[in-house]
């Protein structure tokens, strides 16, 4: 929400029309506590018949892409995937990458804009921290789904055994199991503290197997001063905590590359151009989860705004310009250093198979935003944003693709050089993607999407103040 | 990381004057080491088992054109790449043979070092190879050498069991191993002895003469500071090979 000194009225009508404008801020347009609840009820009870087609279409290719098609691989071996040698790993390390950076958009929208006090934030929170969670949940399953002897995957945990083994703490692997792990379990608190209030809301208006579900959640929460102290200040320590988690899952996931010998991997940009990535494609899904809210949902377009959406296009320049200086600069300095190693890597690349691939990650990851997010009204326009948002994530897609089995079929044997071409992976990327909208879906039906009580407060604390004669948004200090 | 200086350090010397490029020692390999036939269709895909290469490569122009031929395996790396990135200790070093090992039976498969390797000496088992073959061939598996299950990697190992078959009948017998020995079955098996075998800790040993060879090259990606155990040896009308060490 931007704060703009309005310039004084010049007559009655004019007034009213600055009036206007002024309440397109939700925040702006306070409505009675009862009228928004019903709003989040109605909305998280209505399901179309539509709804549960696509619902059970989503569990249809989950269980097929992605259950059998593992359940297959685990029988078969790994074989029939179609990584080979020298390109070890392929796309499942891609589309794990790539689902560990769509869940760095919760913690952004709602660790990072709440240390910062962006008011913009407040109805987003929710729907942003999901997708971390369940982001985590389908990115989780590819470290275990590509290892070629899943059933003792185990191993890789420390466990008290009687070989008196441990596993071997210099290993890339063991720290982004721990890693993730962490930032799982914390997230998943994250998501759940702020939904205490909600689901204690949901419990006081709901009958049925929904009253006890809620009842459950809501952990006896009756809303007394006491509650809302230690709840306050429990997510406070938790948004300042998951931070630093956060940036370590992506830079410990970077470090499984970026530690090792092999060419176009060895980099020490790795870290901070990962963690740009990672935020660049999460708040660009954040964006497209958005529309698809606002469209699919009841009641929504009163929530979820222009302002909203132009706030995300902002936030999705600035990371585009971000992951292009990372990315130039590792390119380029690796152009510059010379090593043939690194060159070979960067002609397969840039001249070689993958050239088309890498323009068009440059189009889209570049190029496309960058002409069309300066302009207000692109931003500002939901179904533009959800287009830009899915090119977005098709470049990202790219990127770490071209990272993973890209780089690696070159190497410093030219002898030993080979290709990639995916199989059974595409099933299971297909399939990884329906678990999470699957998972999105079930949710929004099951807990408030909306968090109502931080929308509440914003409201009650945004308010227009008269300064003379002209009219100023004030947000007063809540804590 | 360094290693310790130990007493049975093992390594070789491969003699490129010398190789014809016969690929001998990659058959002789696969039949000691129970390497699995993959089959046409993933062998074309890339995915063809042998723990030892031989790269061909041309010096000259047509029509004075020559082959040029290294055998590359494993080199039993002193700091090697492939064993800290293992999360569960399957690529360990061995203190008595200072030599890289893989535990079959310990490997998850997260084919780490495969990716690590700079070498590209690492081999997946990407199907049960092993229970595909006819009724009569399994009898050839040498039993001194575990088969394979799939979903593990593995590499060369120098025939690690040729060399703890001699060190035990050493100590048995209450000597030190002799030189010329062990044999790994490369060298065994090629025709122009171009490969030697040896401790490289004893400084008399035909190995560690050869390895002093005026004619040894910089030792396979050394600047990596990989401390391989492989000596290569080339000076014999090679214009234009790599400077002589």
């Amino acid at each position: 929400m931007t704060t703009k000194a309005i310039p004084l009225p010049q007559s009655q009508a004019e007034e009213h029309e600055h009036e206007d404008e002024v309440r397109e801020h939700l925040l702006l347009d306070p409505r009675p506590r009862s009228e928004l609840n019903r709003m989040v009820m109605e909305a998280m009870q209505t399901t179309t018949p539509m709804f549960w087609v696509v619902v059970s279409l989503l569990a249809l290719l989950t269980t097929v892409c992605l259950f059998g098609a593992w359940l297959y691989m685990g029988l078969t071996g790994m074989g029939v995937a179609g990584i080979r040698r020298p390109a070890y790993w392929g796309m499942f390390i891609a589309t794990f990458v790539f689902w560990i950076g769509i869940s760095h958009a919760g913690t952004f929208v709602s660790a990072i804009l709440r240390v910062f006090k962006a008011e913009f934030r407040r109805p987003l929170t929710r729907a942003a921290e999901l997708m971390t969670t369940f982001g985590l949940a389908a990115g989780a399953m590819y470290p275990l789904i590509h290892l070629g002897r899943v059933w003792v995957g185990y191993w890789i945990m420390p466990y008290p055994n009687n070989r008196w083994l441990w596993p071997n703490f210099r290993s890339p692997l063991v720290w982004d199991m721990i890693a993730i792990t962490t930032y799982l379990l914390g997230s998943t608190l994250y998501v759940y503290m702020p939904l205490i209030p909600d689901v204690a809301m949901a419990r006081d208006r709901s009958k049925g197997w929904r009253y006890q579900f809620y009842r459950i959640l809501a952990l006896g929460w009756r809303g007394t001063e006491g509650e809302w102290q230690r709840l306050r200040s429990a997510i406070q320590i938790f948004a300042y905590a998951i931070i630093p988690v956060m940036f370590s899952v992506h830079t410990i996931v970077s470090w499984d590359f970026a530690v090792s010998k092999t060419p176009g991997w060895h980099s020490t940009l790795f870290g901070p151009f990962f963690i740009a990535g990672a935020i660049y494609s999460g708040v660009s899904a954040v964006g497209m989860i958005l529309f698809l809210i606002r469209t699919t949902m009841k009641n929504m377009d009163y929530f979820i705004r222009a302002e909203h959406f132009d706030a995300i296009g902002k936030l999705m320049l600035v990371f585009s310009f971000t992951w292009t200086y990372f990315y130039f600069n590792e390119y380029i300095l690796a152009w510059y250093g010379g090593d043939l190693s690194d060159q070979y890597v960067w002609q397969a690349l840039t001249k070689g198979e993958f050239a088309w691939m890498w323009y068009l990650m440059l189009i889209f990851n570049i190029a496309v935003p960058w002409l069309t997010l300066w302009n207000k009204r692109v931003r500002r326009t939901p179904w533009m944003m959800f287009g830009l948002g899915f090119v977005i994530n098709i470049g990202m897609y790219i990127e770490r693709y071209l990272i993973v089995p890209g780089m690696i079929t070159r190497n410093r044997f030219p002898f030993m050089w080979d290709g990639y071409a995916p199989r059974i992976e595409l099933l299971i990327a297909v399939g990884s993607l329906s678990l999470f909208l699957l998972l999105y879906a079930l949710a929004s039906r099951l807990i408030p999407i909306i968090p109502v009580w931080e929308v509440q407060e914003g409201q009650v604390a945004t308010m227009l103040r008269r300064i003379g004669k002209a009219k100023v948004p004030t947000i007063s200090e809540l804590e | 990381m360094e290693e310790p200086e130990g007493n049975g350090k093992w390594g070789m010397v491969v003699d490129l004057d010398r190789c014809t490029g016969c690929g001998a020692c990659i058959t002789a390999c696969a039949m000691e080491n129970n390497l699995p036939f993959v089959g046409e269709e993933d062998a074309g895909y890339g995915r063809s088992m042998q723990w030892m290469r031989v790269e061909r490569g041309w010096k000259d122009e047509f029509p004075d054109i020559g082959a040029v031929f290294t055998p590359i395996m494993c080199q039993q790396c002193g700091a090697a790449p492939c064993e800290p990135v293992c999360p569960v200790f399957a690529s360990v070093h061995s203190e008595g043979e200072q030599i890289n090992l893989q535990v079959y039976n310990r490997c998850i498969g997260t084919r780490y070092c495969g990716n690590n390797c700079p070498y590209i000496a690492r081999q997946f088992n990407w199907f049960d190879y092993a229970k595909d073959m006819p009724e009569p061939l399994n009898y050839q598996f040498n039993p001194d050498v575990t088969v394979r299950r799939r979903g593990v990697m593995e590499k060369c190992t120098f025939c690690i069991q040729r060399i703890r078959r001699v060190e035990e009948d050493a100590k048995a017998q209450g000597r030190p191993v002799r030189d010329g020995e062990v044999l790994p079955a490369c060298g065994q098996a090629c025709p122009t002895n171009a490969i030697v075998f040896g401790l490289l800790s004893d400084p008399e040993s035909r190995v560690s003469h050869e390895a002093r060879n005026a004619r040894a090259l910089q030792l396979l990606l050394e600047e990596l500071g990989t401390q391989p155990r492989v000596v290569y040896l080339k000076g014999l009308r090679a214009p234009g090979s790599l400077p002589v060490k």
